[in-house]
């Protein structure tokens, strides 16, 4: 459902940048995701409608981005940078420990709906290779026991 | 030995708020061209100035703006994107301008907005660049609040909205067109380059798209001169380049130096050399899309001349060490697996070809490779060469592959004869 405050707060960004409705759809996915933590066929709908577009041209879009969740998330997304230099750097090994750590392979949920442990490109952190982030936070020259020590942090 | 670019960034420290950066002389170039030139001048001081585009391509900045329709009777309103979509694995020179000083970017938007009368300016950011987003965000509100963002800049008469559009993500969206479609609310997809978009861009307007890079130098070449700015390199190209290496190099990171720089310099005394333990076998010198250079490279000139000399290119100036502890194959492995994974999916060669070159190469390094997978690779980085697909990437994604199956031929034959890696 989308409510009368997601709606404004789009509505305004349409405004702001856009000279179609439409041209705001990646935006208004966000707008919707940071509320609801995901896109569900629902919101697809609803979104679509207040956008002037079909559900599916909608679905469209969303798929392709790596940000933008067309399934259920965990509260934190643990994000590991998989490209080369995390790899010279030791990102095998560290996905290995995390996928045992979590108990969850790459692509999957918690089942008690903490964590989703998914792939990333480069982050940009190369000089502190292996590096991750979890949700909006940068995570730096990783090792096993560091990155025990801050999940600790995300409850 | 000057440097411009960084000379506010202090490892671990806020940037400079819009007070401190005044201080030490920012916006004083805004004053300058918005008051006391003309916008054709500006384009004709970096025409001079020798700046090349730094997202990659190289292009000559100020023949790029001169491209841009100009006039009372143009289409509006104008944009300039700023490219600041940083993905090239193995780049991170741009983030480290944003977070370090933030007000040196928009000062520099500022002024490539002025040149070619843009009404609006994007900064494209990655999604994962949550501190610059952060940073910016700030540093755009107190440049408004100070009048050098807005209408009427500085009393010059000269209007501009700045705003930040953060991506959903993909690889893709660093092509200029594919990013102009995301902007739209589209997937990712590449256009046709002509029109070009200086001509026809965003929403069909006439926009330009200069990498965040690439703008942070204009405010020191209004500010100094084309001369000066040109004395800055060891080449004919003008400034300092933001390098960077990593890998199993003693000290990882970015520095500020005159572009031309030597690939030995760089790793030697900046990055430390390699670590202990390890040997210098290759280097990709640009991001994950160029081609591997070996030790006899090491004297060639980081510049966007010299580099395609020695076979390779200047891509982001910014390198990736293999060491002889690393397995090449399994390192061209992770650079295919990227790029198949990054295509967006649009033309057959591109979509098709690198999933197979992925396989192939996961084969080979796991074992079950056979000899003629060689020539099959081979085929490949003909196929997917500039020219056969619709856009760079799959061509920058045959780059390495196609360097790695000359230079490191035995170590592709090795796995495929021992069914195994010998790294492993």
């Amino acid at each position: 459902m989308l409510t009368e405050e997601l709606k404004q707060e789009i509505e305004s960004y349409i405004h702001e940048h856009c000279p179609n409705r439409r041209g705001a759809c990646i935006e208004a996915m966000m707008i919707v995701q940071r509320s609801q933590g995901w896109l569900s066929d629902e919101s697809m709908r609803d979104l679509a409608a207040f956008l002037e577009m079909s559900p599916d041209e909608l679905d469209g879009v969303a798929t392709f981005y790596n940000h933008l969740f067309r399934k259920p998330v965990g509260r934190h997304v643990i994000w590991i940078c998989d490209s080369v230099t995390c790899w010279v750097m030791g990102y095998e090994g560290m996905l290995e420990h995390m996928q045992r750590r979590l108990g969850i392979k790459s692509g999957e949920t918690t089942p008690d709906g903490r964590f989703t442990l998914l792939p990333i490109q480069c982050l940009g952190a190369c000089h502190h290779a292996p590096a991750l982030m979890i949700d909006n936070d940068l995570h730096e020259d990783l090792t096993p026991q560091k990155f025990d020590q801050i999940l600790k942090d995300y409850k | 030995m000057e440097r411009p670019l960084t000379k506010n960034i202090r490892d671990g420290m806020e940037p400079l708020d819009i007070a401190a950066y005044e201080k030490s002389g920012g916006y004083r170039a805004v004053h300058k061209a918005l008051r006391q030139m003309v916008p054709k001048d500006l384009v004709d001081l970096v025409t001079a100035s020798n700046l090349r585009g730094r997202g990659g391509a190289g292009f000559p900045t100020g023949q790029k703006w001169a491209t841009v329709p100009m006039g009372d009777n143009v289409p509006r309103p104008k944009y300039l994107v700023v490219d600041a979509d940083e993905m090239e694995p193995g780049t991170f020179k741009d983030r480290f301008l944003m977070e370090g000083d933030p007000h040196q970017l928009i000062e520099g938007i500022i002024l490539g907005a002025y040149a070619i009368q843009a009404d609006i300016a994007f900064i494209f950011l990655r999604h994962e660049y949550t501190k610059s987003a952060q940073r910016l965000t700030r540093a755009m509100a107190e440049a408004y609040d100070r009048g050098y963002l807005g209408s009427n800049i500085a009393g010059s008469g000269f209007s501009l909205q700045l705003r930040l559009h953060i991506s959903a993500g993909r690889y893709i969206c660093g092509e200029g067109t594919a990013m102009l479609n995301s902007m739209q609310g589209g997937r990712a997809i590449p256009r046709h380059r002509l029109p070009h978009p200086t001509v026809s861009g965003l929403w069909g307007k006439p926009t330009n798209i200069n990498n965040a890079e690439t703008l942070c130098n204009l405010p020191h070449i209004v500010n100094n001169g084309a001369d000066w700015f040109k004395g800055l390199s060891r080449c004919k190209d003008g400034g300092t380049k933001i390098y960077g290496a990593s890998g199993k190099v003693k000290k990882p990171g970015a520095w500020e130096l005159p572009i031309g720089t030597t690939i030995r310099e760089i790793l030697e005394e900046h990055a430390g050399g390699m670590r202990e333990g390890v040997k210098f076998r290759a280097v990709i010198p640009g991001g994950a899309s160029t081609e591997f250079l070996l030790e006899e490279h090491l004297d060639v000139q980081m510049d966007y001349d010299s580099v395609p000399k020695a076979g390779s290119r200047l891509g982001t100036g910014t390198m990736i060490v293999l060491d002889d502890q690393t397995c090449p194959v399994g390192m061209v492995h992770n650079l295919e697996h990227f790029f198949a994974r990054e295509s967006c999916g649009w033309c057959t060669p591109c979509r098709e070809g690198l999933p197979w070159t992925a396989r192939i190469l996961k084969d080979i390094e796991e074992g079950r490779g056979m000899m003629d997978d060689l020539g099959r690779l081979e085929n490949l980085g003909k196929d997917l060469w500039l020219g056969r697909t619709f856009c760079p990437l799959a061509p920058g994604a045959m780059e390495p592959l196609r360097s790695a199956l000359v230079h490191f031929r035995e170590d592709f034959e090795r796995h495929i004869r021992e069914k195994r890696c010998p790294w492993r």
